[in-house]
């Protein structure tokens, strides 16, 4: 009865989401006296895989079949059923995104397993077994009993805080039998913003909203933000201004984060602009009108002109 | 083109979530419910497509009866009838098992749904009810267009976006700029009272226990910075905060 961690692969390494997913899933296993072992799918080297080690896996399964390359959701979710059976695995553990949601969802349905998304916590196993998550967008959280035999759970970016072991994992190769009929979505292509730090995966997140007047002022929050280190995100009207692209859109109807610090720069602070941003662990606000809303659920504020704050704080991180 | 699109009855995005019965229970008192608001792009999109090639749109809701206000509001924005699975649904598997029984019952070439309720934000019943069809699943999907028996699609992924060839049957779960958002008119109003709503009763079993809802912890008070000064946030982040 061990657990399993469906991890993603991007540029060779496992994602930091998925790290993380690691050290939520080898916790889980002490817990039930079991190991976490890890499936990676695509291409990664074995040195990369055992990696996984260090975040408390003790073993790697990798498939790598050159059809795996384009993501297809039904190819990735019939591995992961079968090194579920393989490993006789009760627990699935993923971190929350776009891939991962699709596929641990056709799991749960193979494998008639309860699935919880948006874990803020590891489980409490005294008395059956029972998540945290966080629903209506962040604005409350539920306690959930899950009865099944097999459990699926995706977790929200900080759920743990994760601590390195310096261990390594070993990787084994792992070749299920693919359908001809998990191939029938086909990707044409692929557009990605060559842009270094996803924004799901980002510690710290920029953002600005419609108090930036117009695309061509974005400069001042990019330098910023890479200054820090961060990804850039910004509000609805932004995007739908084409301001931004989409995917940067952060709130109740896009992308919601929970990195350890958000800088609003600029937004009104709307409760469904919020919502998706409620669950970071420090939220700085920078707005020339003190009775903007968002400071009320902000931890540091700067009433001010973004035009002259944000070039002083970029100057000020250089600094350090 | 046969389409199902599947809808929740959702607290509006400004509602103030509170809990009654010791905390088992959302307080439904002074919530004004709507159409999920991913949903509501989805039954645009299907009404378009229905205008363009022709066919049938039907609502699909798992909920309880004061559900029917959402419904009815789907109809009056171009569903031809309607369906509604008598409960109180609480938990994504068991959602999904209501939906894909109904599915199974018929042959439709599309089934539309958001990318992810707005209550319990999952954003995978598209993912179980495609698994127990035995169909393709995608979701988030941006674009649809459909030429014959294939949808071209472009789905958000993370930085970016891709896009999708895939033969019909599909479920789809949809966002933004898919449609634009349908307003009822007053014919569509007067119509939907009339439309055909049927009421089925649930099968299977839940496979979760919501046993009690938190509120998170209030916030601290905001720490404001004068904006002289504003060089001292950095510091502030990096010794008090410890984020930087
Ligand atoms: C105590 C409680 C009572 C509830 N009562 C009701 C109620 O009376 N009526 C109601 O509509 N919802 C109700 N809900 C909401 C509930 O149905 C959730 O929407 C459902 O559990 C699925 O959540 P999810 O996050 O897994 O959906 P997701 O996977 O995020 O949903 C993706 C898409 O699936 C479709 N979908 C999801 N749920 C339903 C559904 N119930 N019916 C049709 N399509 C659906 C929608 O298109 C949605 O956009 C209730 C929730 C709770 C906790
Ligand atoms: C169903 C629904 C879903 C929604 N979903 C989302 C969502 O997911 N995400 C989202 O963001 N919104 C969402 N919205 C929209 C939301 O209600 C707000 O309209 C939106 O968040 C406002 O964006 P904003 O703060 O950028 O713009 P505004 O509200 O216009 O605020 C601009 C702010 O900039 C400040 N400002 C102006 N100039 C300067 C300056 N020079 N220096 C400093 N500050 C300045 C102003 O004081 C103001 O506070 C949704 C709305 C609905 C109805």
């Amino acid at each position: 009865m061990s657990v399993i961690i469906f991890t993603e692969i991007d540029n060779g390494a496992l994602k930091k989401s998925s790290l993380e997913a690691v050290y939520y899933g080898a916790e889980v296993a002490k817990m039930k006296g079991t190991t976490a072992t890890v499936l990676a799918i695509g291409e990664a080297s074995e040195a990369e895989l055992a990696k996984a080690g260090n975040f408390g896996a003790t073993k790697v399964l990798h498939a790598n079949d050159a059809r795996l390359a384009t993501g297809n959701i039904q190819a990735y979710a019939d591995v992961l059923a079968s090194a579920v059976t393989q490993e006789n695995a009760e627990v699935v553990i993923l971190a929350k995104s776009s891939l991962g949601d699709a596929v641990a969802a056709r799991v749960a349905g193979k494998l008639k397993a309860a699935i919880v998304s948006n874990v803020t916590e590891l489980p409490d196993l005294s008395g059956g077994f029972k998540v945290t998550r966080s629903i209506y967008t962040g604005k409350a959280f539920a306690t959930v009993e899950m009865k099944s035999d097999k459990k699926i759970i995706a977790i929200k970016k900080n759920a743990v805080s994760v601590v390195e072991s310096g261990a390594s994992a070993g990787v084994e190769v792992f070749t299920p039998a693919l359908k001809d009929a998990d191939f029938a979505v086909k990707v044409t292509g692929t557009h990605k913003a060559s842009s270094t730090i996803s924004l799901p995966e980002a510690d710290i997140v920029v953002s600005a909203g419609r108090g930036l007047k117009g695309p061509e002022n974005w400069g001042i929050v990019e330098d910023l933000a890479n200054a820090l280190g961060a990804a850039t995100a910004c509000s609805k009207p932004v995007s739908d201004l084409d301001w931004r692209p989409h995917h940067e859109h952060v709130g109740q109807t896009g992308i919601k984060v929970s990195p350890n610090l958000y800088i609003a720069c600029g937004i009104s602070g709307a409760i469904q602009h919020l919502a998706g941003v409620n669950s970071s662990k420090v939220i700085v606000v920078i707005n020339k009108d003190p009775e903007a809303p968002f400071f009320k659920a902000a931890d540091y504020g700067i009433v001010g002109d973004v035009f002259d704050i944000l070039p002083r704080l970029t100057k000020a991180v250089k600094a350090l | 083109m046969k389409i199902l699109v599947c809808v929740t009855s959702v607290p509006d995005t400004t509602a103030k979530i509170s809990f009654t019965d010791g905390d088992t229970k959302f307080n439904k008192a002074g919530v004004t419910y709507i159409t999920g608001p991913y949903d509501d792009y989805a039954l645009s999109r299907a009404v378009e497509l229905k205008e363009k090639l022709g066919g049938t749109v039907t609502v699909l809701n798992v909920g309880e009866s004061d559900s029917e206000q959402v419904i009815r509001k789907c109809l009056a924005i171009g569903a031809d009838d309607a369906i509604r699975v008598n409960c109180e649904p609480k938990d994504s598997y068991f959602t999904a098992v209501q939906i894909a029984t109904i599915a199974a019952q018929e042959n439709y070439d599309l089934i539309l749904m958001g990318r992810e309720s707005i209550d319990f934000n999952s954003g995978v019943v598209h993912g179980l009810v495609g698994e127990m069809l035995g169909i393709p699943s995608l979701s988030p999907v941006m674009k649809l267009e459909i030429e014959g028996t294939t949808a071209k699609m472009t789905r958000e992924i993370e930085g970016g976006k891709e896009d999708i060839e895939a033969s019909l049957p599909l479920v789809l779960g949809c966002q933004e700029p898919i449609a634009e958002w349908k307003i009822p008119n007053m014919r569509g109003i007067m119509t939907a009272r009339t439309k055909p709503l049927r009421v089925v009763e649930p099968v299977g079993d839940d496979l979760t226990i919501t046993e009690k809802f938190t509120l998170p912890a209030p916030k601290g008070a905001c720490k404001m910075i004068p904006a002289e000064n504003a060089e001292e946030l950095i510091a502030l982040l990096k010794n008090e905060a410890k984020v930087l």
